[in-house]
C-alpha cells in the first residue's frame, strides 16, 4: 500500500464543524490542482513530453491527466520545440483562443530561446510573441525537468490573485504584446 | 541499348547549340557546362525530347550566389536520364542585381515548386512562372536570405551576446 497524499489546505481559521479562509486561497488550490495543458509539441521535446504523460512519470498524478486539445478548454499552454517564424502566428492564435485565467510554460532550449536554431526563420524564443510564466532549459529536458517546471506554474496558480488579471499592469503587458 | 557517353553528349549539344555551350567539365564524372540564359529552355527542352539522352527526369533547380562575381548567381539544373542511366548538370549565370531567367514550367511541371524556392531563397525571378511566390519562408521575411548580403542569424538573439561570456 502506498501513502495516499492529500494536498494541504491553505492556512485559515479552523473550528467545529467550520473552515474559514480567503476565497482566492481555495481557488488557486482547486485551479492548480486540475490544469488542462495544451501540449503544442513540435519536436524532441514533445517526445520528452509523451514520457512524462506515460505511466513512468504520470503526469496525471499532478491534475493534469485530461490534456485539452482545444484552445477553449485549456489552462496552460505548453509549447515544446522549435517554433518557425512562419509557425508563430499559429501560435498566437491558439493563445488567443485561450480563455483567461491561462498561463504558458516554454520547455526546452528552442522554445525559450531559440536553442541551436539561431537562424532567419526560427523563433528566437516564443517570449517574443506571447508571454512566458515559466520557462524550462534542456534540450530536450528530461521528464523530472518538465514535472518541475509545472510544479512552478502550479505555484504561480496557488499564489495568483483572482483580480490580477483585471490590473492595469497585467493589461499593459498584454498590450506589449499587441494583444487586445 | 548503347550506354551514351559524356562526349557524346557533349558532341550532340555542341552541334546543336555551338558556342552558348560553355565550361565543360566532369567533376566526379559528373558532366557539367555552362550555358546563357536566351536558349536555357531550348537546352532543357532538347535533353529532355532527344532521343540520345533522353533526360526525363529534372531532379532539381537552385542557385548559387558568388558576389565577387559580375554575373553573381547561378541558377543550376540536374537532369537525369532514367532511361540512359547518367546525369548531367547545367549552370547559367545571370545578373545578381535583377536577377530573370525563363522559366523551366513549359518543359517540366515539376520546376513550379523548385523556382518558387529558388525564388524565395535567392530572389530568381523566372519569367513565365504561373505562380511565382514564396513557398517555405513567411510572407512578410522582406528579403531572400541565402543572398550572402543576409546574416544568417536572427538579430533578435540575445543569449549569445558577448558580454553575457565576459568578452
Amino acid at each position: 500500500m502506498s501513502d495516499i497524499n492529500i494536498v494541504e489546505a491553505p492556512p485559515g481559521i479552523e473550528g467545529s464543524g467550520f473552515f474559514a479562509t480567503s476565497l482566492d486561497k481555495v481557488i488557486g488550490l482547486a485551479r492548480s490542482h486540475s490544469l488542462w495543458p495544451l501540449p503544442f509539441a513540435t519536436s524532441c521535446c514533445g517526445i520528452e513530453f509523451m514520457a512524462t504523460m506515460g505511466s513512468h512519470y504520470d503526469f496525471g498524478r499532478f491534475g493534469s491527466e485530461r490534456l485539452s486539445f482545444s484552445p477553449r478548454q485549456a489552462d496552460l499552454l505548453m509549447v515544446m520545440g522549435t517554433i518557425a517564424k512562419k509557425m508563430s502566428p499559429v501560435l498566437k492564435q491558439v493563445y488567443l483562443q485561450m480563455a483567461e485565467p491561462r498561463w504558458v510554460i516554454a520547455v526546452g532550449a528552442c522554445a525559450s530561446s531559440g536553442g541551436i536554431f539561431d537562424t532567419y526563420s526560427v523563433l528566437q524564443g516564443i517570449d517574443e510573441i506571447i508571454p512566458v510564466d515559466v520557462y524550462v532549459p534542456g534540450c530536450p529536458p528530461r521528464p523530472e525537468a518538465i514535472l518541475d517546471g509545472f510544479g512552478k506554474i502550479q505555484e504561480l496558480v496557488k499564489n495568483e490573485s483572482s483580480r490580477r488579471r483585471n490590473s492595469d499592469q497585467y493589461k499593459e503587458m498584454l498590450a506589449s504584446y499587441g494583444i487586445l | 541499348m548503347a550506354e551514351v557517353t559524356n562526349q557524346d553528349l557533349i558532341t550532340l549539344l555542341s552541334e546543336k547549340f555551338g558556342d552558348k555551350i560553355i565550361g565543360v567539365n566532369e567533376p566526379y564524372g559528373l558532366l557539367t557546362f555552362e550555358t546563357t540564359k536566351d536558349v536555357i529552355i531550348d537546352v532543357l527542352k532538347f535533353l529532355k525530347e532527344s532521343e540520345v539522352a533522353n533526360f526525363n527526369f529534372l531532379t532539381d533547380i537552385t542557385a548559387v550566389h558568388y558576389p565577387e562575381k559580375r554575373h553573381g548567381i547561378a541558377v543550376v539544373y540536374h537532369l537525369h536520364s532514367m532511361v540512359k542511366k547518367i546525369r548531367i548538370r547545367i549552370k547559367v549565370y545571370i545578373d545578381s542585381q535583377n536577377p530573370s531567367i525563363p522559366t523551366a514550367t513549359t518543359v517540366w511541371n515539376a520546376a513550379n515548386w523548385m523556382e518558387r524556392e529558388t525564388y524565395d531563397f535567392f530572389g530568381v525571378k523566372f519569367e513565365g512562372h504561373p505562380d511565382l511566390r514564396r513557398i517555405l519562408n513567411m510572407d512578410d521575411l522582406g528579403v531572400f536570405p541565402m543572398l550572402k548580403q543576409y546574416p544568417l542569424e536572427d538579430p533578435n538573439r540575445v543569449d549569445k551576446k558577448d558580454e553575457y561570456f565576459g568578452r
